[in-house]
């Protein structure tokens, strides 16, 4: 099994926050929470995009550096999870993540600034699969369920990808060919790219015609 | 005699009850820096409904992988 990653198909997506909503549903995520969402570029103007964006679980991920009490691991998967019995909300992986998707409760024992939660693809965390307790401090173990994550199944366009990362190329690729156009990935270059190499520029969106 | 053997046994239940509340426990994490601290997890196929078949979990998610794959799943 190659590592796990989500790929997000900018020519596909048409804003439905389907994703956003299945996420919310199967992990029962407090309000003010998004592990997932979906991001417009260029709102109202000819050629925009929507992507859907959450945590990209990535090969050289900038949270698991920055955190102070180590509580990041990464899966045999290649899935980015952390421990939230460790987490003390401190928010530096906020701060370091290029996705903006670290997320911090407004409840809890530590006040305004809870654990911090994120996108999990639907791995759980450092409990027994399938436990109450990793239910509740992870949301549900789709993958120990032999699925896979519930933003990218639920998806009605397949605009949002999500599994094995050679599966999921093979698929982009055909697709690209397909239609001869929207080759480019957003987000992987700065996810998915080799370590010590600088990440791409982002492909610009197209500007509006005057 | 089966009074002072009653005795006995409450006095060092007592006693092994006192003991544990000495029992001091580790209340801080010792920080390893740059390597995880936190509860080991669990493989995906460990538990049910693979119970450690990890050749079976692969399949699944082959099986779910490709399910995304319109192109296979239209018959192009």
């Amino acid at each position: 099994m190659a590592r796990m990653k989500f790929l997000c198909d900018a020519e596909r997506c048409i804003e439905c926050n389907g994703c956003v909503t299945a996420c919310k549903q199967e992990h029962d995520i407090p309000w003010g929470v998004n592990r997932r969402r979906v991001v417009t570029i260029n709102d109202g103007v000819p050629g925009e995009r929507s992507i859907s964006v959450a945590c990209m679980h990535c090969s050289d991920a900038p949270c698991m550096a920055v955190c102070p009490v180590d509580c990041f691991y990464r899966s045999e998967e290649g899935v980015v999870l952390h421990d939230k019995d460790l987490c003390i909300g401190c928010g530096y992986c906020f701060y370091a993540c290029p996705f903006g998707a670290p997320q911090f409760p407004q409840a809890g024992a530590f006040g305004v600034r809870g654990k911090m939660d994120k996108c999990t693809f639907c791995a759980g965390g450092p409990e027994a699969n399938h436990s109450e307790e990793e239910y509740r401090k992870y949301g549900r173990n789709r993958l120990a369920e032999g699925k896979l994550p519930a933003c990218a199944e639920m998806c009605s366009t397949k605009a949002l990808l999500g599994g094995d990362g050679d599966v999921l190329a093979d698929i982009y690729r055909t697709r690209v060919t397909a239609r001869g156009k929207g080759g480019d990935v957003w987000g992987w270059a700065t996810a998915y790219g080799q370590p010590g190499q600088a990440p791409q520029q982002q492909p610009q969106p197209a500007k509006a015609k005057s | 005699m089966i009074r002072r053997a009653g005795a006995v046994g409450i006095v060092l239940a007592c006693a092994a009850l006192a003991l544990a509340g000495c029992g001091e426990r580790p209340q801080v994490v010792t920080y390893k820096q740059g390597s995880y601290q936190g509860k080991p997890d669990q493989p995906p196929y460990t538990g049910a409904p693979f119970d450690g078949n990890q050749k079976e979990w692969d399949n699944a998610l082959r099986q779910r992988n490709q399910a995304q794959n319109e192109y296979k799943r239209i018959g192009s």
